[in-house]
């Protein structure tokens, strides 16, 4: 996924079930809906005083004609004029307040939105990001969102406006005069008819473009990501012309799709101008019989812009509502996602952890799949114990340890900490007796300080230094610009080593009963390793620790292997003994230094 | 933005003056309805006038406004052209930009960026454009065009519209100024925003390892209270602009036609009063358009600070000279062929201080295998990286076949090379198109020469367990493969070119002990003539090779087979007792 943020593609998208998402934003906005019927009560009477400004023209005009070889009335169009003054000042005041309470509207549950995606994150279960991308989710608290308050911010308010801009010049044109009425809608539905054509169209070459836009954007990326290969083989030719080819279907789609999308504002032009000329020469035929005022076609010059101008804000309005379905459909089926389990009645609490880890039976697989992984594993750890899993990828070495972190739940089965199964304790109590390292270091952005402690509570400087010193971090630390206050980012490089020795800094700072290594040292090259080791084997005294390695040597010492193969244990003992079996383990062992 | 236009051909700039032209004429069209209006407030105050001259002043108002569409639809399909092919053209450039980079810039950017500014940055400048172009031409041409034609009918009409004009233009830069930095300071939040989203992600296993689900959240709210604040300041400033142009809008009518009963009050004869009631008409359909086109540009204010943002991206590009520099040699010397050797080589990082590589010399033959080992960071990937010239050398040479890397054009050093990277790297397609990638100078591989290279790389089990067999879909980036398949048939890539240079960066640690020592041995039978440089961490991928070149820190602790690395070098000794005990190593 990209470093920075994607905005959304121009949103073909369209929802599944439009009334049914937007009941639900309505529902999910309900703490505001007062204020927001407030909003919409000032647009409508913004919206009615705009109106009644071209009625007031109106008079003045007629004024003006029937003062023509009189004299004209000032004092009555001053009256009028200050009472103009006036509507413009409050329906402006309206407007002005309609929209802010709409922007502070949105902008709350915008958040209130994305504290509630980021919150789900940590409360769903494992096996949920297995299947969802990282990317995908990303998009949803950024992109999705903002298209839903974006929506809400404009296409509501916008919504009342336009309709109440559209029936209240209608109503004040049949007030007026029926006759260019009627000469106003039929032109204004012409030029309609000929719109929604256009758009029908243009909507296929947008989905068009869309699609090419993506295929256009997978090729870049995979060429991109794979430089070096598509260099070092001469791949470039054959990546450029699958480019050019993409980038030519994709000029040819944006051309059409922005020629039809270009012709739309004159198109919405034409329809005013149309409808005015409309109105000019039949208002001038009435006026000429005697049948109208001059005033009337002065007025119905502005409302025949009222009511086509609302025409194509109604359309642009639905369309962003669409979107906004859509974004919320993806939106709330986050939030809807299963949660893990409720576990505040539990209350198995281990205040003095000696260590002792069974695992009685364990079967598993994944919620989202009918494969069995583990199948029937069972062993047993004594306090202190340095239990070593090994085996080949694939075999299930990472998924025991996410068992027994209950990452997972079992199938069947059990896995008990001095004597108590784990589904009898909070998953918070459990994580509180393990300190984890994995393979894949994780940092984030923030001071070395910041990472080392983490979520730690109070943390001393020594408890901090003493552990980096243990990893041999400290001199390296220090010798940082800032040193422990140094930001971690893209542009401090630390190898992967250094990296994999902050996160077994952190684990030792976090102090927890027992410890797991999940290929800890993988990245590492060995002479650091040994290093480490030193640190490690610091950190294993006295702790049951779990180790996975498929650097064999690491785990010579421990006192307990267990060889694991499709699921299955299929051997256990120590080295010694396990080389003497000559089983798996034995020929695992051997192939690493064997002679070619 | 402005400095991107040089990308524009020709043609776009034909196409930018036939729609300057067919404007021109649209705006004219356009101005021309109000003259017609006001022939037609005239014939209806004059009571002998005949109604057909109101039917046909009616017709020619149509004829205008549909004139006006059909310049407007020629206006909108060049700029909608200009900005496909302009689009286009830069996507391409960007593409070709990035192929001919090296390693280096690619690091200086970041792969991500450069993916994000090839594409969305490109859409983002194509929009402004189609959008931009068009209201750039429109909106000044009709404002100065309205203002000609209306001032010398009044001047205290001209007055007020200059006055509304200036309130207007006010009103905006006031809001521009709040807002702006505003909008460019969301997009950071924004991102930050986005990274603490992906930290939780990424590292959910940690998280809640540490439990720290709270600490998360917490962060999480921090940076989406920074973002909402800095956001609903900006959105409601613009809040107020649009109900501010309103009221201008409308105090400008009223003023036009205040100002207009005065001044037929004030008037004499009658012809003269209705003289200025149809001027008064046909004025405020002029104010209209001046002040519509202002706001227009308003528009366009909005719009622009994001593609400027965009167009600086991609110009960071385009303006990014590739380091590497093609040589012209084709070929090397005959009797050096398969040959590398460095010749002290030092390479340094641009920007770093240290260098990575120091003095570093050896010479390895054809059929060879020479092998490079060291901690992490030593840089043994680096100087395995010298030989492809993903990185050119900071000082001394680095020769393949007798020649400095320099003098081959890529496409001929590259022909003579297959090169294995530490992440295995496959692209969408089949097994085929993955293994019998790029082109090495000669003939395609035939499909016994595909099906060799796939059993050389132990990946025939699984290649042949497929349903498709070599037709078998590899999706993009190889997700459909487990990573230990990908590393082989990323091998299998390399072997399928029948390269003089084998060059394997760290691509075995992907691999079990077994199959990583079966494929040494069948790439000792197989590609027996040609010459395999192999970085590597473990001892037992290389303890057979021909030479061993110990690193550490860049320096040179030791060059020499194993035994005699054993007897003399310590730094090697230590790394071998790290990964085996003493007897195994005897």
């Amino acid at each position: 996924m990209a470093k920075r943020q994607r905005k959304a593609p121009d949103r073909p998208e369209r929802p599944n079930n439009f009334f049914g998402t937007w009941k639900r934003l309505v529902r999910y906005v309900r703490r505001h809906l007062a204020v927001i019927l407030l909003a919409l009560v000032f647009a409508f009477a913004g919206t009615v005083l705009t109106l009644l400004g071209p009625a007031k023209l109106k008079e003045i005009t007629n004024l003006i004609t029937a003062g023509m070889a009189t004299g004209i009335d000032m004092a009555a169009i001053a009256k009028i004029g200050v009472l103009l003054i006036g509507f413009y000042i409050a329906s402006m005041i309206l407007s002005v307040a309609q929209g802010a309470i709409m922007a502070t509207v949105t902008e709350r549950v915008a958040n209130r939105m994305r504290g509630d995606i980021s919150k789900k994150i940590n409360r769903l279960p494992m096996w949920f990001y297995n299947r969802t991308a990282t990317g995908d989710i990303l998009s949803r608290v950024t992109n999705d969102v903002d298209t839903i308050a974006e929506s809400l911010n404009m296409s509501v308010s916008e919504l009342v406006t336009s309709a109440t801009l559209m029936i209240g010049s209608l109503v004040m044109m049949l007030l007026n005069n029926p006759v260019m009425t009627a000469t106003a809608v039929v032109a204004t539905m012409i030029g309609f008819g000929l719109m929604s054509l256009i758009m029908g169209r243009s909507q296929k070459f947008f989905v068009r473009q869309q699609k090419h836009l993506g295929e256009i954007n997978g090729h870049v990326e995979e060429i991109y990501s794979g430089h070096t290969v598509v260099k070092a083989y001469n791949g470039e030719k054959a990546a450029r012309a699958t480019f050019l080819d993409m980038n030519e279907k994709l000029r040819d789609s944006t051309f059409r799709a922005q020629c039809l999308s270009g012709m739309m504002p004159p198109l919405m032009g034409f329809i005013g101008n149309f409808g005015y000329v409309a109105v000019c020469v039949v208002g001038a035929m009435l006026v000429f019989n005697n049948k109208a005022d001059f005033g009337t076609i002065v007025a119905f010059m502005i409302y025949i812009r009222y009511f086509t101008r609302p025409l194509s804000q109604i359309a642009q309005s639905m369309q962003s509502m669409q979107s906004a379905a859509a974004a919320g459909e993806r939106v709330f089926e986050f939030l809807d996602a299963e949660e893990l389990s409720d576990e505040s009645g539990k209350s198995a609490a281990l205040p003095q952890v000696r260590g002792h880890v069974v695992f009685d039976h364990v079967r598993f697989g994944y919620e989202d799949s009918d494969k069995t992984v583990i199948h029937d594993f069972s062993a047993e750890a004594m306090p202190g114990q340095k239990v070593a899993i090994v085996g080949p990828t694939g075999a299930g070495k990472t998924t025991m340890v996410n068992l027994l972190m209950r990452f997972h739940e079992l199938q069947s089965g059990r896995i008990l900490i001095d004597g108590v199964p784990t589904t009898e304790m909070t998953r918070q109590e459990v994580h509180d007796q393990f300190c984890m390292v994995l393979q894949d270091t994780w940092l984030f952005e923030g001071t070395v300080r910041e990472n080392l402690v983490y979520c730690e509570k109070d943390v001393s400087e020594t408890k901090m230094r003493r552990a980096c010193k243990a990893v041999g971090l400290d001199h390296f630390i220090r010798t940082l610009p800032k040193g422990y206050d140094t930001v971690l980012n893209d542009q401090v490089n630390l190898s992967a080593g250094q990296k994999q020795q902050l996160t077994i800094a952190r684990a030792m700072i976090a102090d927890r009963p027992m410890l797991i290594l999940d290929e800890a040292t993988s990245s590492v090259d060995t002479r650091t390793e040994l290093k480490i080791q030193r640190a490690m084997d610091a950190l294993m005294k006295d702790r049951t620790s779990f180790i996975i390695a498929h650097r064999l040597s690491t785990i010579r010492d421990a006192d307990l292997i267990l060889v694991m193969r499709d699921g299955d244990i299929v051997e256990s003992g120590t080295h010694q003994s396990l080389l003497e079996q000559g089983g798996f383990y034995a020929e695992l062992y051997n192939s690493q230094f064997d002679n070619a | 933005m402005l400095k991107l236009f040089r990308y524009l051909t020709r043609r776009d700039w034909g196409l930018m003056g036939v729609s300057f032209g067919f404007i021109l004429l649209q705006i004219w069209l356009d101005l021309a309805l109000p003259d017609y209006m006001s022939e037609i407030t005239a014939l209806v105050q004059s009571p002998d006038s005949p109604m057909s001259t109101i039917v046909s002043a009616g017709g020619k108002m149509i004829l205008c406004a549909v004139g006006s569409l059909l310049a407007a639809v020629v206006v909108s399909v060049c700029i909608a052209r200009i900005a496909a092919a302009f689009g286009a053209r830069l996507r391409l450039g960007l593409f070709d930009r990035v192929q001919a980079f090296s390693m280096e810039e690619i690091g200086r950017f970041s792969t991500a960026s450069l993916i994000t500014r090839s594409t969305n940055d490109v859409t983002q400048v194509t929009k402004a454009v189609a959008m931009g172009v068009q209201v750039v031409l429109k909106a000044p041409l009709t404002a100065t065009w309205a203002i000609i034609k209306i001032a010398n009918k009044n001047w205290q009409w001209t007055v007020s519209t200059a006055a509304a004009i200036g309130i207007l233009l006010t009103l905006v830069a006031i809001t521009m100024f709040i807002v702006l930095p505003k909008f460019k300071r969301l997009q950071l939040l924004t991102d930050d925003l986005n990274r603490v989203t992906r930290e939780n992600l990424s590292g959910i296993r940690v998280v809640h390892a540490y439990n720290a689900e709270q600490y998360q959240e917490d962060k999480f709210k921090q940076a989406n209270d920074t973002l909402t604040k800095t956001s609903l300041s900006a959105v409601r400033t613009l809040a107020c602009m649009m109900p501010n142009l309103q009221f201008v809008l409308s105090g400008l009518s009223l003023a036009i036609y205040w100002i207009g009963a005065i001044l037929i009050n004030r008037a004499g004869a009658p012809a003269e009063k209705i003289a200025i009631f149809s001027d008064m008409i046909v004025f405020s359909a002029y104010a209209m358009q001046v002040v519509m086109s202002f706001i227009m540009l308003v528009v366009l204010f909005i719009i622009l600070p994001r593609a400027q943002v965009s167009a600086k991206r991609i110009r960071e590009v385009l303006e990014t000279e590739p380091a590497l520099r093609d040589g012209a040699r084709t070929d090397g010397e005959q009797e050096k062929r398969g040959e590398v050797e460095f010749r002290h080589v030092t390479f340094r990082y641009p920007d770093a201080e240290e260098a990575v590589l120091h003095d570093l010399n050896f010479t390895v033959r054809q059929g060879q295998t020479l092998a490079f080992i060291g901690a992490t960071g030593s840089g043994k990937s680096t100087a395995a990286n010298l030989i492809p010239r993903f990185y050119d050398v900071t000082d001394g040479e680095v020769l393949v076949d007798g020649v400095d890397v320099r003098d081959y054009t890529q496409e001929a050093l590259h022909n003579k090379l297959g090169y294995v990277s530490q992440k295995a790297v496959l692209f969408g397609g089949t097994i085929r198109s993955n293994v019998a990638y790029g082109e090495n100078g000669g003939e395609p591989p035939s499909e016994e020469e595909i099906h060799a290279a796939i059993t050389t790389a132990q990946a025939s089990d699984f290649v042949d367990a497929l349903t498709d067999g070599l037709d078998g879909y590899v999706a993009q980036g190889g997700t459909n493969l487990s990573g230990g398949q990908k590393q082989r048939l990323s091998i299998a890539r390399a072997v399928c070119r029948r390269p003089e240079i084998l060059i394997f960066d760290d691509s075995f640690s992907a691999l079990d002990y077994k199959t990583d020592r079966a494929l040494r041995e069948t790439l000792d039978r197989e590609c027996a003539d040609a010459t395999r440089i192999i970085v590597a961490q473990r001892i037992g991928t290389i303890r057979d090779a021909d030479q061993i070149v110990v690193l550490d820190e860049g320096r040179v602790a030791g060059i020499g087979t194993h035994k005699e690395l054993m007897a003399s070098c310590e730094v090697y000794r230590q790394i071998a007792y790290s990964q085996l005990s003493k007897e195994e190593l005897e």
